[in-house]
C-alpha cells in the first residue's frame, strides 16, 4: 500500500479493498520499523486510529472528499490542540498547544488521518535537520547523510514512504531543500496563499507553509486543502483558490524557460549542473522555448537574508520569556534571572546565534545600516525577479548546490550551512512560489530541479510538474531498503 | 567588522538570552563572521530604493471593534508554569 498515490489510495478505500484504520495501521507498523529514522517527534497512534474510524464512517455514507481517511503527517511546527507541538525545541517540550493551526483545521475538515509529528530543525532555523533537539533525522537514501532542513523530518519520512505526503513550511527553502536532498516533491507557495495561523513564527515576512509529496499530482491534492484566505492570518491574501488539479496535464508547449545564469555559476556541483540540464532538455522536447535571463543581484541574496531572518526572528522568539507557556528554569532569583536562564537554558546554539544576530542589526545605531539596508536590498532582489518573470513564463535551476553532505558535516560552520539555502533564499525575499522536483540521481543520491513561478501560479507550477513526472521516473525512484 | 566578546554579552542581556561564559568567544567569531557577509550589502548602492518590508505591499485589514473570540482564560492558564487566581505568577518585582 505503500507505494500507491494518494489518487490510488483514495480508490481502494472507495473501492473497499482496505479501510482507514487499516491503512493507517499500516503506515504506524511501517513508522515503528523505522523509527531509527528519527523523522517522527511524537506518533499520534491514538488520535490517529480514531481519525480513520471516524473516515471509515464518512466513506460508508459517501460523505466523503479525496483526502478521506489518508492518512498524512504534520511538521511540528503547526499548533496541534491536544498533541504536544514543539517546533524541534527543547522551549516547547511541555507544550500541548490551545487549539489548532488553520492547516490543522482544514486537513481535519477534509477527513485526512494525522499520524504525527515531523522532526525539524529548532524553530525552523537550520538546513540539516540538525539543529533538532530531538536529535539529526537519517536521509534514507543514505543514513550517513542528512535529509536537508528545516522539513528534514518531512522529506524523510515521504521519501521512506512512512506516509503519503507530509506538511513543510518554507522561510528560506526549507520545503524545496531537503525535498531536493530526499527526492521528493515540494512546493513552496506564494506568500499569503496558505494560512501561517497556529503556524509557529520565525521570520514572519517569509514563512509559507506548503506541501511535501511523492508527485505533483499529490501535492496538488494536498495544496487545493491548505490554500485559502484566512481572516484569522493578517497578511493572508483574500484571492480565488484554482482547482489545482484540473490544469495538470496542461499543454506545455510554447511555455518560455528562463535559465537565470547567476544559478549555474561557480559553486555548483558540476553532475548537479549536468542534471538539471538534461531535465531543461526533457522540457524542451515537451515544446519549451529556453532562454538565458539574468538576476543580477542574487549574490546579496543571502547577507539581506540573514538580517531580515534574524530581525524578525529576534522579535518573534521575545515570546518564550518562561512565563505564559514553554520551558522555566528551576529557581529564578528574579524577573530577569527568569528570563535569561529560562531563553539560555531551553534555547540552542543556532537559534542563539539568530536571536543575537536579530537584536544586533535591530538595536539603536545600527538599524539603518543592517535592517533598513536589507529591505532596500530584498526590494532590487524582489525587481530582478519581476524583469525576468516579464521575460520568460518560469524560471529554472538547481534546489541546492550539493547532493545530501554527511551528517556533521557543516554543523561547526554557520556560514557554509547558510549556503546550502544559497539558490532557494531570493525566492522567499521576493515571495514568489517554486517547486522541487526529482531530477536525477548522482552517485545514487537524489538532484532536485527548482521551478520558479510569478505570484499566485501555483497551479501552473503543478502542471509544468506532472508533465515532467508523465515523462520521466526519477519521481519513483525509492531508496534502497523502502520499497 | 568584528564584535568584542563584551558587545555579545551586553547583545546577550538585550535578549535576556542567557549565554555560557565558555561558548562567548565561539559566538562572537560566529557574528563576526556573519556580520562580515552583510557588509558585502555595502556595495550596492541603494540610496533611492524604497524598503520592501513584505512580499505582497498589502495594507493590514481592520475589522469591526468587537468581541469575536471567548475568554480562554483557563485553557490558556493551563500551560503555563505558575499561576494563581487567574493570575501568573513571576518572581517578585517590588519589594
Amino acid at each position: 500500500m505503500h507505494n500507491k498515490t494518494i489518487t490510488e489510495l483514495a480508490k481502494g478505500l472507495r473501492d473497499k479493498e482496505y479501510s482507514s484504520v487499516e491503512l493507517t495501521q499500516a503506515y504506524l507498523d511501517r513508522i515503528k520499523k523505522h523509527q531509527e529514522l528519527n523523522c517522527f517527534i511524537t506518533v499520534a497512534e491514538d488520535t490517529a486510529l480514531e481519525q480513520a474510524k471516524l473516515a471509515d464512517s464518512q466513506l460508508a455514507s459517501a460523505d466523503a472528499g479525496l483526502l478521506t481517511g489518508i492518512p498524512i503527517a504534520q511538521k511540528d511546527i503547526f499548533c496541534t490542540q491536544g498533541i504536544k507541538t514543539t517546533c524541534g525545541s527543547k522551549m516547547l517540550d511541555n507544550f500541548t498547544a490551545p487549539y489548532n493551526a488553520t492547516v490543522i483545521e482544514q486537513f481535519n475538515a477534509a477527513g485526512a488521518v494525522m499520524l504525527g509529528k515531523l522532526n525539524m530543525d529548532e524553530f525552523a532555523m537550520g538546513s540539516s535537520n540538525e539543529t533538532s533537539f530531538y536529535g539529526a533525522v537519517q536521509n534514507p537514501w543514505d543514513t550517513s547523510t542528512v535529509p536537508g532542513g528545516s522539513s528534514g523530518g518531512s522529506a524523510a519520512a515521504v521519501a521512506a514512504r512512512l506516509s503519503p505526503a507530509v506538511t513543510g513550511t518554507d522561510t528560506g527553502g526549507s520545503i524545496r531543500q531537503p525535498a531536493s536532498l530526499c527526492g521528493i516533491t515540494g512546493l513552496k507557495p506564494t506568500y499569503g496563499r496558505v494560512s501561517r495561523y497556529g503556524m509557529i513564527a520565525f521570520a514572519s515576512s517569509l514563512d509559507q507553509g506548503g506541501p511535501m509529496a511523492r508527485s505533483a499530482e499529490d501535492a496538488a491534492i494536498l495544496m487545493q486543502a491548505m490554500a485559502g484566505f484566512d481572516k484569522k492570518d493578517s497578511t493572508s491574501v483574500d484571492k480565488a483558490v484554482p482547482d489545482y488539479s484540473a490544469g495538470l496535464n496542461n499543454s506545455l508547449e510554447g511555455l518560455k524557460i528562463g535559465l537565470p545564469k547567476e544559478f549555474f555559476g561557480e559553486g555548483l556541483n558540476s553532475d548537479i549542473a549536468a542534471a538539471i540540464e538534461t531535465a531543461v532538455n526533457e522540457y524542451k522536447k515537451l515544446g519549451a522555448e529556453v532562454k538565458e535571463v539574468s538576476l543580477p543581484n542574487m549574490k546579496l541574496a543571502i547577507p539581506a537574508y540573514y538580517v531580515i531572518a534574524s530581525a524578525e526572528c529576534s522579535a518573534n522568539l521575545s515570546r518564550y520569556d518562561g512565563v505564559r507557556y514553554g520551558y522555566r528554569c528551576d529557581d529564578p532569583a528574579d524577573l530577569n534571572d527568569l528570563y535569561i536562564r529560562s531563553r539560555g537554558e531551553a534555547f540552542g546554539a543556532e537559534v542563539k546565534r539568530r536571536i543575537l544576530m536579530g537584536t544586533y542589526a535591530l538595536s539603536a545605531g545600527y538599524y539603518d545600516a543592517y535592517y533598513i539596508k536589507a529591505q532596500k536590498v530584498r526590494r532590487l532582489i524582489s525587481n530582478d525577479f519581476s524583469n525576468a518573470l516579464s521575460e520568460v513564463d518560469v524560471l529554472m535551476g538547481p534546489v541546492s548546490p550539493t547532493t545530501a553532505f554527511g551528517i556533521g558535516a557543516k554543523t561547526s560552520d554557520p556560514i557554509e550551512m547558510y549556503l546550502a539555502d544559497i539558490y532557494t533564499i531570493a525566492i522567499n525575499l521576493a515571495g514568489l512560489p517554486a517547486m522541487s522536483l526529482p531530477a536525477g540521481l548522482v552517485d545514487n543520491k537524489p538532484v532536485g530541479l527548482q521551478v520558479i513561478g510569478d505570484y499566485f501560479s501555483e497551479d501552473r507550477l503543478l502542471n509544468i510538474a506532472h508533465k515532467y513526472q508523465q515523462v520521466t521516473d526519477w519521481h519513483q525512484q525509492t531508496p534502497k531498503g523502502f520499497e | 567588522m568584528s564584535l568584542t566578546t563584551d558587545e555579545v554579552k551586553k547583545i546577550a542581556y538585550l535578549a535576556r538570552l542567557g549565554i555560557d561564559e565558555t561558548d562567548i568567544d565561539a559566538y562572537a567569531s560566529d557574528l563576526s563572521n556573519m556580520l562580515d557577509l552583510m557588509t558585502q550589502m555595502g556595495e550596492t548602492n541603494t540610496d533611492d530604493v524604497k524598503p520592501m518590508a513584505h512580499p505582497m505591499d498589502q495594507m493590514q485589514r481592520l475589522r469591526p471593534d468587537v468581541a469575536t473570540e471567548n475568554n480562554q482564560r483557563e485553557n490558556f492558564q493551563s500551560i503555563a508554569p505558575q499561576t494563581e487566581a487567574g493570575l501568573y505568577l513571576v518572581p517578585k518585582v517590588l519589594d
